[in-house]
């Protein structure tokens, strides 16, 4: 499975990574929206995966029953997608204004700081 | 434990909450702004205060105790980064008063202004690097906000690279995370330096491989060498009061993170990553500065001079004795305070002539020759001469690469040093000594209309930001030694360990 | 938003918003010990809200909102930061958690702490975020 979710891991990278070496400002977008998907998923294979009960505390206990899975990647992952939630909702917006400005969907027609 | 901990983080986080709330009054607005960053100066003050006397501070959020919960720490360099925080958010915030066009404050700029500040004062004290990679997600947002405000064609361009260039190195600062997770199994500081010494010898690989990986994020970050191509696309593009808290500390956040995994936290392989360090130091400041020469546009020279300054600092740290993380620590000191100024010298500028050009520019020594000595305080400190605080900075980096027999890397220094020179007073040539060109004082900048004609809200700023400077370079002793107490904790972080987690029987 | 809605979507909205409202606090209070919280809360009453635009248009769906999204964010925003606040008046870490359970009555007892007041905070600041962003983007699709 780990080796499964490896592979699976870097696909997405890499796809990530050609998304956002092409000129399009669109698919630069969806290219910042699978890295940070890989990156997520990432986190979730490295922290380890075990196949357990969710880590919730029965009613009256004070610790949970037996094996449970960790708590923390899932923590992790949790904050770092609404993180990229937000970022990418403002990236999306970003590049809608930079359309109505530049009119071009085209990176290589946004030369002007780089002079 | 102190409540002084905590307010730097929560005085800025509160007064954008305010101010968002009374997003319908600019003068609601405008007065959060002062007060909030005022009183955020005075926080850091007492907190670097407390620190200095009582040694390492530690608050467990919400009594959760480390390493499970999140902790912020401060020791003197969090202390030091903070408080250079506040004099930067002060100043940019009074220099706000006048330079920031109501349509901005409508579109949120003071919130966005003190989230930025809560996010890099929460990176600066924050003991757990998955809170510092939400801390640097905060700041992103703002910085991202802040970028295109205002929403012209060329800010637009800038906050494409901008933006994709930062998502990118969170990725990767996010994927070093989770393996790190995977090796050590916690995230907070102290407790990942002590555990990465007990990392059996089959996962040494894997360390290497999550330390470069960190390297790289933050090299991003921090505008170093092959990685800095979107700051000079971006800087010169925003409001100068957002460029100006921009180049004073947003790649300086970068900076200090290098500085605290790199002398706390990944200090053993320290043949492979402050070999790269070293490379990596030089070449951006050869690169920044070279890159300055070419360019006759004020903030774009401003700009590449950032890149070049960081190889500065990069060096102290790569260099790796002593000495250098003191000359490190007191360059990145000197160094955001004279930079931030001098992005605030270049709105002057422009308030005046109206355009960034040097090439239109001129003859200002004779019209303004105050403002003359206000930019010549900043721009030689710099480029390192003495009495001022850049020429301490830079000795104590050159004497520790002598010590450290650095050749190289002493002589690329001198060299930067040199062209810095250059740059500064292409910068006065052609700004303020050459006759004015024809009709260029007829260019003046419309003042917005609600700031009236008075330039006193300009001057303020600048002119306490140049005191500054000068006192760093008067009192170097005392300073000095401050940057020696926060080297000695880098380097012996044992008091650090000791003070998060509890002493060890 | 000149797209004409189907009858169908546009009956249901009506309906569909209360019903997600209520949904969204359910899911608010229930947070803490079990699945359920703040943002998950926002996400889904922000939803409720942008199916009412899809239904009807945009001043409707303002209208629906009664307050400006932006007082949303500020209100939300100072909630949750002046939630860490009292445990630091009583000498504790800032956010530690406090509770006061209180009796009520038909409730039975009910515990107000300073963790549902961040939630509460943090379910207005996801509602307004979401929704500026949303409005904004469909405001800017209706002038072109």
């Amino acid at each position: 499975m780990e080796s499964l979710m490896a592979i699976v891991v870097g696909i997405l990278y890499a796809t990530a990574l050609y998304m956002m070496l092409r000129r399009s400002i669109i698919k630069l977008v969806i290219g910042l929206i699978l890295l940070s998907n890989a990156a997520n998923l990432l986190i979730f294979t490295a922290g380890g995966m075990t196949p357990a009960a969710p880590p919730l505390v029965p009613e009256g206990m004070l610790q949970p029953e037996g094996l449970v899975a960790d708590p923390l990647t899932q923590a992790l992952i949790l904050t770092a997608i609404v993180i990229s939630f937000g970022v990418l909702a403002f990236a999306v917006v970003l590049i809608h204004r930079a359309y109505e400005v530049v009119k071009q969907d085209d990176m290589d027609m946004m030369k002007d700081t780089d002079r | 434990m102190s409540v002084s901990l905590a307010l730097p983080v929560l005085i800025p986080l509160l007064a954008g909450a305010l101010s968002l709330a009374f997003w319908r009054s600019h003068l609601a607005q405008r007065w959060i702004g002062v007060i909030g960053t005022g009183a955020l100066l005075w926080s850091s003050i007492v907190l670097l205060k407390v620190t200095w006397q009582d040694g390492i501070q530690v608050m467990h959020m919400g009594s959760w105790a480390a390493p499970f919960g999140i902790v912020l720490v401060s020791d003197l360099l969090g202390a030091i980064m903070v408080l250079l925080t506040g004099i930067t958010g002060f100043a940019t915030a009074l220099y706000s008063l006048v330079s920031i066009p109501r349509e901005h404050e409508k579109f949120g700029y003071y919130p966005l202004l003190h989230l930025l500040l809560a996010g890099v004062a929460g990176a600066f004290l924050t003991g757990d690097i998955f809170n510092l990679y939400v801390w640097f997600e905060v700041m992103l947002v703002a910085s991202f906000a802040l970028i295109i405000l205002g929403g012209e064609r060329a800010q637009m361009e800038g906050a494409i690279k901008y933006v994709t260039l930062n998502l990118f190195s969170s990725a990767l600062f996010l994927s070093a995370i989770g393996l790190l997770y995977g090796v050590t199994g916690t995230l907070n500081m102290a407790d990942v330096a002590q555990k990465l010494s007990q990392v059996p010898e089959a996962e040494q690989g894997l360390v290497s491989v999550i330390s470069i990986l960190f390297l790289v994020a933050f090299a991003i970050k921090a505008a170093a060498f092959p990685l800095f191509f979107w700051l000079p696309a971006s800087y010169h593009t925003p409001q100068v009061a957002v460029s100006a808290i921009f180049a004073g500390l947003l790649t300086k956040v970068g900076v200090y993170v290098l500085f605290r995994f790199y002398t706390m936290i990944f200090a053993d392989d320290t043949e492979l990553t402050h070999t790269i360090l070293l490379w990596m130091g030089m070449l951006t400041m050869l690169t920044g500065v070279l890159g300055a020469a070419a360019q006759y546009e004020f903030r774009r020279i401003l700009s590449f001079h950032i890149i070049s300054q960081i190889g500065y600092m990069i060096l102290g740290l790569a260099i790796f004795t002593p000495l250098a993380i003191v000359g490190g620590v007191f360059y990145i000191m000197h160094h955001i305070i004279v930079k931030a100024n001098l992005f605030l010298v270049s709105g002057l500028v422009y308030r005046l002539r109206g355009t960034y050009e040097l090439k239109e520019l001129g003859g200002l020594y004779r019209s303004h020759p105050w403002l003359g000595l206000w930019f010549l305080i900043p721009a030689l400190s710099l480029a390192g001469l003495p009495p001022l605080s850049g020429f301490f900075a830079k000795f104590v980096i050159i004497r520790a690469g002598v010590e450290a027999g650095e050749w190289l890397a002493v002589a690329v220094a001198l060299i930067v040093g040199l062209l810095t020179l250059y740059s500064m007073i292409k910068i006065w040539n052609e700004v303020f000594w050459k006759a004015a060109p024809e009709g260029c004082e007829q260019r003046e900048a419309p003042p917005y209309t609600h700031q009236g004609n008075s330039l006193v809200m300009y001057y303020l700023p600048i002119i306490g930001l140049a005191l500054m400077t000068v006192l760093i370079g008067v009192a170097a002793q005392p300073i000095y030694e401050l940057a020696e107490a926060a080297a000695e904790q880098l380097l012996n972080p044992v008091g650090y360990i000791e003070a998060v987690l509890g002493a060890k029987p | 938003m000149k797209i004409e809605s189907s009858i169908i979507l546009r009956a249901a909205g009506h309906f569909l918003l209360p019903l997600l409202i209520i949904f969204s606090i359910f899911l608010l209070l229930r947070g803490h010990n079990e699945p359920g919280g703040g943002f998950i809360a926002g996400l889904v009453a922000a939803a409720a809200i942008a199916l009412y635009l899809f239904s009807m248009d945009i001043q409707a769906a303002r209208k629906a909102l009664y307050v400006d999204p932006r007082d949303l964010i500020g209100g939300g925003l100072v909630l949750a930061v002046l939630s860490g606040i009292p445990a630091a008046l009583q000498g504790k870490a800032f956010f530690t958690s406090l509770w006061w359970p209180v009796e009520l009555p038909l409730l039975g007892e009910v515990k107000f702490s300073t963790p549902l007041i961040f939630d509460i905070g943090v379910y207005l600041v996801v509602i307004g975020s979401v929704l500026t962003i949303v409005l904004n983007l469909a405001e800017a699709e209706e002038k072109s």
